[in-house]
């Protein structure tokens, strides 16, 4: 094999990679919650309702998870500006598609983590006169989390890594960094080296500390 | 009856509750009086109804015809007669007063013994944290389980767990007290336990309605005995009486004779 390796240029423009990574950050923490309440609030709804609602909102899941998420993106910064007079920056852009992308997955985590509750424990709660609300706030809710948690940090995970999709509308994750310096460079099987070992890490400091709170709320008090 | 009934209306006065599952007649206009202070045991073969009138007493089911009166107020709905369901708020306040313990101990997983019993007392009754604890350790200590109120329910035995579900049901100070064949889920040498429990309650005068399998506890600490078969009511009465080997009833005899075979 003629190729050295040689990553003095990838470490020349590593700040390219590090503010990316930081912006992926951001996307997946701002997308996590708002997808998070978009999950809880139809989660609950659907849990509690008649057959339309549930239906409607069995629809947003299916469309969004028979969708690749980078349609999704494309038609929320290309599509949506040219129907509706809206206009919107390529961060926000994506934040607003993967919140409603995670919010999909997340009602699908939330809701059969409600429908795996007890019954019994509804009626304890029902026995000792909660209200319905009091129910589902301390009774409901707490369980469902400690259900929930391990596919929680999965998908948690796994939309982080989706942030990488961000760079087809040209947001400067890390993703869209390594491509940057890929063009400028050439240095191909370095940057992707390098880019990979810090989705891998983070992935990783991620989890563990996902872990860490699942191990917390299953001691809780 | 018993010597601690008075002239006013009972209790609890059940009159006529039938009810379908379906094409499934779980209950079949079942009548049954509890007086304050009592304690009315129910027996009879699964699938005889008992859980289900149970249940049918803090509207954990709501029920097709007929009247329950707790107190003389109608449980679950706002009249017999117009058998219009009562509000959320109002069923839960009405909950509040009857107590309730299962057989599967149904303890919140996530909190503590003294958790369990605080958070009836603190969202229900409107108590502070630190009256509501005061009273969780009261309960415990009457329970015998003082030194476990920070305990999760993951870590007590399910004759301790089973305990805290009695705790946090009469802590509550209910009217009247529902227990659900609260041995049946329990290993034989835990039974003790809580059947020890529930006597010493017995004794202080709290009014209970339960079904049980336990048919030496049932003929020692009852008042009266309930036997249903298929959905009603086929006999009631002092346990030496209903318990009596020479009865007159033919499913009731059967029952006890199929009883004494398996048990004994």
């Amino acid at each position: 094999m003629g190729y050295a390796l040689n990553f003095n240029l990838i470490w020349r423009h590593f700040d390219k990679l590090w503010g990316g990574l930081l912006l992926s950050l951001e996307l997946a923490v701002i997308s996590i919650a708002i997808g998070t309440v978009i999950g809880l609030v139809l989660a609950v709804w659907y849990v509690s309702a008649g057959r339309t609602v549930r239906a409607i909102i069995a629809a947003y899941v299916e469309f969004i998870r028979n969708v690749p998420l980078i349609l999704l993106v494309y038609l929320v910064f290309y599509g949506l500006p040219t129907v509706v007079d809206l206009a919107y920056s390529a961060p926000t852009s994506f934040i607003l598609t993967l919140s409603v992308y995670s919010g999909a997955y997340l009602v699908e985590v939330f809701r059969s983590g409600l429908e795996a509750v007890p019954r019994g424990q509804l009626d304890a709660g029902k026995a000792i006169g909660l209200t319905p609300w009091q129910r589902l706030l301390h009774v409901r809710l707490p369980t469902m989390l400690r259900i929930t948690l391990p596919a929680l940090s999965n998908t948690f995970i796994s939309l982080f890594k989706d942030t990488s999709i961000a760079s087809v509308i040209s947001v400067p994750e890390l993703t869209f960094g390594a491509q940057w310096i890929n063009f400028n460079t050439f240095r191909i099987v370095e940057v992707y080296l390098v880019t990979t070992a810090m989705y891998l890490v983070t992935g990783y400091i991620l989890l563990f500390g996902l872990r860490l709170v699942e191990r917390r709320f299953r001691a809780a008090r | 009856m018993s010597e601690t009934s008075n002239a006013g209306p009972a209790l609890l006065d059940v009159r006529d509750v039938s009810k379908a599952f379906g094409a499934v007649e779980v209950l079949r206009s079942v009548s049954l009086q509890v007086e304050r202070g009592e304690v009315v045991t129910v027996i009879g073969p699964s699938g005889s109804g008992k859980t289900t009138l149970l249940r049918c007493v803090n509207f954990l089911e709501s029920y097709d015809s007929g009247s329950i009166r707790i107190d003389g107020k109608e449980v679950g709905y706002l009249s017999a007669g117009t058998r219009q369901r009562r509000g959320e708020r109002d069923l839960a306040a009405m909950r509040a007063e009857t107590g309730m313990v299962f057989q599967s101990f149904n303890l919140f997983p996530h909190l503590t013994a003294a958790g369990n019993i605080m958070l009836g007392l603190t969202k229900v009754r409107g108590k502070s944290q630190a009256e509501a604890r005061q009273a969780a350790e009261h309960w415990l200590g009457r329970v015998g389980l003082a030194h476990k109120a920070d305990s999760l329910p993951a870590e007590l035995s399910g004759g301790q767990q089973q305990r805290v579900g009695i705790a946090r049901a009469v802590a509550m100070e209910p009217k009247i007290l529902l227990l659900d064949e609260i041995t049946s889920a329990l290993d034989p040498e835990l039974v003790g336990e809580v059947l020890a429990v529930v006597r010493s309650l017995a004794e202080d005068g709290m009014t209970m309605l339960m079904v049980t399998h336990e048919m030496a506890f049932a003929r020692d600490a009852s008042s009266r005995i309930v036997f249903m078969a298929d959905g009603g009511v086929s006999a009631v009465g002092p346990p030496k009486e209903i318990l009596a080997a020479e009865t007159s009833n033919d499913r009731l005899r059967t029952f006890l004779a199929r009883f004494r075979a398996s048990h004994f």
